[in-house]
């Protein structure tokens, strides 16, 4: 396999390729999310205890992997620019944020809204739910860090060292339920054990998370380009890649 | 099940569809603003690149 990847490193190489990739993702989003959401809202049983209001755990179990998962993929290429000096890593990175930000609101609000009828209240400060915040806060840090330093590189470096520090919180969030005596349940899902659930609902959050991580895939490859068009929009091949595409 | 049923969620109706509803808000937003984001962009960039092609801009030099 002689696949050559610093080709794909390069961001003029990688604007067109990131554009033939956005259709499939897209459609391969909308396919799985219709899916999962029939699987949720029609095909799996109502649960014992908590009636209908658990079909939550379709939106919520799926947000909260995608927030941690896009932390952990936003810091690593944070952490590649830092260290190979590759600019694609630094725009992967802050195209990452936005994305990584809406899901760990979604989990926060899609847990508010289970929490209320479950539990009897929208937040409680249990480990699982701050952790959770936190993320949110590390996400916004590193949103409002690029934002606030206008010298580019700088920009990338701090914002790199903020996004790799941050990510001992993601063990803190996992692990959160096991650590500390929580109101939040364990995990529902593990791969050492069996899972506690039915299979159906099982394939459900399955399905639901590759509906995510489509998306975030087609919405990240948008966003990406934009950021490579914002920044090389003074070299050559950025005119003719807009001279040879449709406006 | 009924259409009315399925929108009463047992009673979790609130719950339920203030979730779905406020994520689907959410990725229509997002992805309504990085529409609006490169066709700002686009506009903004052919206006550059066309000055640029008679002569006019100091965007080639850089």
């Amino acid at each position: 396999m002689a696949i050559n990847w610093y080709k794909y490193a390069s961001p003029a190489t990688f604007y067109p390729f990131a554009a033939r990739l956005i259709p499939w993702f897209s459609a391969a989003a909308a396919v799985c999310v219709v899916i999962g959401l029939y699987i949720g809202l029609f095909v799996a049983p109502t649960d014992f205890q908590q009636g209908e209001g658990y079909r939550i755990i379709f939106l919520h179990v799926p947000a909260s992997w995608m927030s941690m998962f896009i932390y952990l993929v936003m810091a690593m290429y944070a952490g590649l620019g830092m260290v190979l000096r590759t600019r694609l890593s630094g725009y992967m990175a802050r195209a990452l944020a936005p994305t990584g930000a809406l899901f760990t609101f979604i989990a926060l609000w899609s847990g508010a809204f289970w929490g209320k009828p479950m539990w009897g209240a929208w937040w409680v400060w249990d480990a699982r739910l701050t952790s959770e915040l936190i993320l949110l806060f590390l996400y916004l840090g590193f949103i409002a860090l690029n934002a606030a330093i206008d010298d580019y590189r700088r920009a990338a470096r701090a914002g790199g060292l903020l996004a790799l520090v941050g990510v001992v919180n993601l063990p803190i969030i996992y692990f959160s339920v096991q650590w500390w005596n929580t109101l939040h349940q364990g995990a529902s899902i593990s791969l050492t054990r069996a899972p506690t659930m039915a299979a159906t609902m099982l394939i459900g959050i399955v399905i639901m998370t590759l509906g995510f991580w489509f998306y975030t895939a087609a919405v990240v490859l948008a966003r990406v380009r934009c950021e490579i068009l914002e920044r090389e929009r003074h070299s050559e091949w950025v005119a003719e890649a807009l001279a040879r595409e449709p406006r | 099940m009924s259409i009315r049923e399925f929108f009463e969620m047992g009673g979790y109706a609130v719950y339920v569809w203030g979730s779905y509803g406020v994520t689907a808000v959410i990725m229509a937003a997002e992805i309504m603003a990085l529409w609006r984001r490169r066709r700002t962009l686009l506009h903004r960039l052919g206006r550059i690149t066309r000055k640029s092609a008679i002569g006019m801009g100091n965007e080639t030099q850089a």
